[in-house]
């Protein structure tokens, strides 16, 4: 990392804390946002927000290596996290899943080169009655289809910040 | 009421100001007091009545107090804490203020699972109007009452569901269960008393409070009353969210789903039982079938032994890894499981998986190990014949 990234994590990190107050409870929201923003917990972000907390850098680290939305390593500016549990298994999930790896060019947990992509492997995240769903980072897409894959890699790749267009078919709605 | 409905029938009808008024109307003892009337149970699995609790912790003296939703809803094939939120969240706020009344608190955090980050904005604006409204804040309804709710967000863990790794995980620590005793309602979130209740349990609370007991505990059975949210997913016609009154068999939520052609039934998702065909007759309730609302339909061309195996590798990546026999116990079962798979278990070990689930129900730390063979155990009970001297692998 270059001095000047540093420094910016290590002012993010400052404006963090600040927000969420120098407690041990503020400990993972603050790592939610260094996750969210540079895609990764560094050595460094954990260091300097074990100084911030005043607790040891493994405490921190043993947090990160807990939650999976946590990462140590580079993580793409997308996640894809296909949920592999039973109602979307039996939707279909396999199909999706190796459409996403012929797509993507990579396997389950890995990131595509350019840095983009990640692929990962979900627990239920609470669509079951709509499967196979993933998620795109905060977004669901229920129903997916492999033939769906295609036109939710392309709406990542055409976005610049956050995925704007979603239409989730929340079919609770329908009565 | 005795056919159930899709969606949330009963809370699109309730007035969530209504309840919250008439609860700040009267004495925090006469609110625990209407709940234990109601005989309302919770609504997120365990079933623990909601007025003992509750009044456990108005009677623990401490200054501060907390009330904890717990919407972390990480059991497989459940999702109606998700529709809640979405669609009568003001249900939900109304049920923990009155919890703060009720226990003497004025701080609510809502965990939400980070699975459905994509609420939380809609979440904020919900509680930034109660706020406008006076229904949050320093004088609640202008009464000298004061209480606020935070969202706090999950990190994909299924274990912080449990109420004391939820606990520790919003005191900033990996989220794994505590010993109990203390429970949460003598030392909980930073050591304060505290109240954790399902989505559901506190829209409940808010309903009681606006119609009364008498018409909460006319709804279902003796011992389970209410209506009560299913989230039925897997093979049948009509997926999604319904609500039924606690008691109905299983045949007959079967036909309102569409699902009758159905050779077995997973209810309470990953860490309930699996259901046959034979005992679609037993009803659904606390005294019956009991469960947090996950049903999931298994149709006649569904090996079950696969069923099985998704189930264990969720328990074995979910486990926190912390006691032994779950730790350990999960990762047995799952090789069991590719065993038979590969048609090489024999009966005598496969007795033995049965010997090592069981005790994984008796000696693991919390609820995930303590359930997470229950679907293995009942897929071996009723289905031996299936599971059993395979000569091919199956589709893995
Ligand atoms: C592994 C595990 C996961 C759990 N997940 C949830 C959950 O996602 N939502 C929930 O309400 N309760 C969950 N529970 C139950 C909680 O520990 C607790 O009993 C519940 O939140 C109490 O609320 P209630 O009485 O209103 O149901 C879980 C329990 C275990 C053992
Ligand atoms: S039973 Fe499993 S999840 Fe619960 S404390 Fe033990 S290892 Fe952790
Ligand atoms: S099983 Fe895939 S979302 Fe629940």
């Amino acid at each position: 990392m270059l001095v000047t990234d540093r420094q910016r994590l290590r002012e993010d990190i400052a404006v963090w804390v600040a927000r969420f107050g120098a407690r041990r409870s503020s400990l993972i929201p603050v790592l939610q946002e260094i996750q969210a923003k540079y895609h990764q917990i560094s050595d460094h972000a954990m260091q300097v927000v074990a100084d911030h907390l005043d607790i040891h850098p493994v405490e921190v680290y043993s947090v990160v290596t807990f939650y999976a939305f946590l990462n140590e390593g580079y993580h793409g500016k997308f996640v894809i996290r296909l949920c592999r549990t039973v109602s979307c298994d039996m939707a279909g999930k396999s199909r999706v899943a190796r459409q996403l790896e012929n797509d993507l060019g990579i396997a389950f947990g890995q990131s595509t080169k350019d840095g983009k992509f990640s692929l990962e492997w979900a627990s239920c995240i609470g669509m079951c009655d709509q499967g196979p769903a993933l998620l795109v980072n905060d977004q669901v897409f229920p129903a997916v289809t492999p033939e769906k894959v295609h036109d939710i890699l392309q709406l990542c790749r055409k976005s610049f910040g956050p995925l704007a267009v979603h239409q989730a078919n929340h079919r609770e709605a329908r009565q | 009421m005795s056919l159930g409905h899709q969606g949330l029938v009963t809370f699109r009808m309730i007035d969530p100001d209504a309840g919250l008024a008439a609860a700040l109307a009267r004495r925090p003892a006469e609110i625990v007091a209407e709940l234990t009337a109601a005989r309302l149970k919770g609504r997120g699995g365990a079933g623990f009545p909601t007025g003992v609790k509750w009044s456990l912790a108005a009677q623990a003296a401490s200054d501060v107090k907390y009330v904890l939703c717990n919407a972390d809803e990480g059991e497989p094939g459940t999702f109606k804490d998700r529709v809640i939120l979405a669609e009568v969240p003001d249900l939900v706020f109304a049920g923990m203020t009155i919890g703060g009344a009720a226990i003497g608190a004025s701080k609510g955090i809502v965990y939400l699972r980070g699975e459905y980050a994509y609420q939380r904005q809609p979440l904020e604006e919900a509680l930034a109007r109660r706020r406008a409204a006076g229904q949050l804040g320093e004088r609640v309804l202008g009464t000298p009452f004061a209480f606020d709710i935070e969202i706090r967000m999950g990190s994909g863990a299924y274990v912080c569901g449990e109420e004391t790794a939820l606990i520790e995980s919003l005191e900033g620590h990996r989220g794994e269960p505590r010993n109990r005793p203390p429970f949460p309602v003598d030392a909980g979130y930073l050591g304060r008393p505290t109240i954790v209740n399902n989505v559901e349990t506190f829209a409940c609370v808010t309903a009681i409070m606006a119609k009364g007991a008498p018409w909460f505990a006319a709804i279902g059975t003796e011992k389970s009353t209410g209506p009560k949210l299913f989230s039925v997913s897997g093979d049948c016609a009509r997926p999604g969210v319904y609500e039924f009154p606690m008691g109905l068999p299983v045949s007959e939520l079967l036909r309102e789903v569409g699902g009758e052609d159905a050779k077995a039934v997973q209810i309470g998702g990953a860490s309930g039982r699996c259901v046959p065909a034979s005992a679609f007759a037993s009803t659904i309730c606390y005294e019956g079938i009991s469960t947090g609302g996950s049903v999931i339909v298994f149709g006649p061309d569904r090996d079950m032994l696969r069923v099985a195996k998704n189930f264990m590798e969720f328990f074995v990546e979910e486990s926190c890894g912390q006691c032994t026999p779950c730790r350990e116990g999960n990762a047995r079962l799952l090789q069991g499981i590719a065993m038979l798979e590969d048609g090489r278990c024999s009966a005598a070990y496969l007795a033995e998986l049965t010997k090592l689930g069981e005790v994984m129900q008796l000696a693991s730390k919390c609820g995930l190990g303590q359930s997470s063979p229950n679907a293995f155990l009942s897929i071996v009970e009723h289905f031996r014949d299936e599971i059993m001297g395979r000569t091919y692998a199956a589709a893995r």
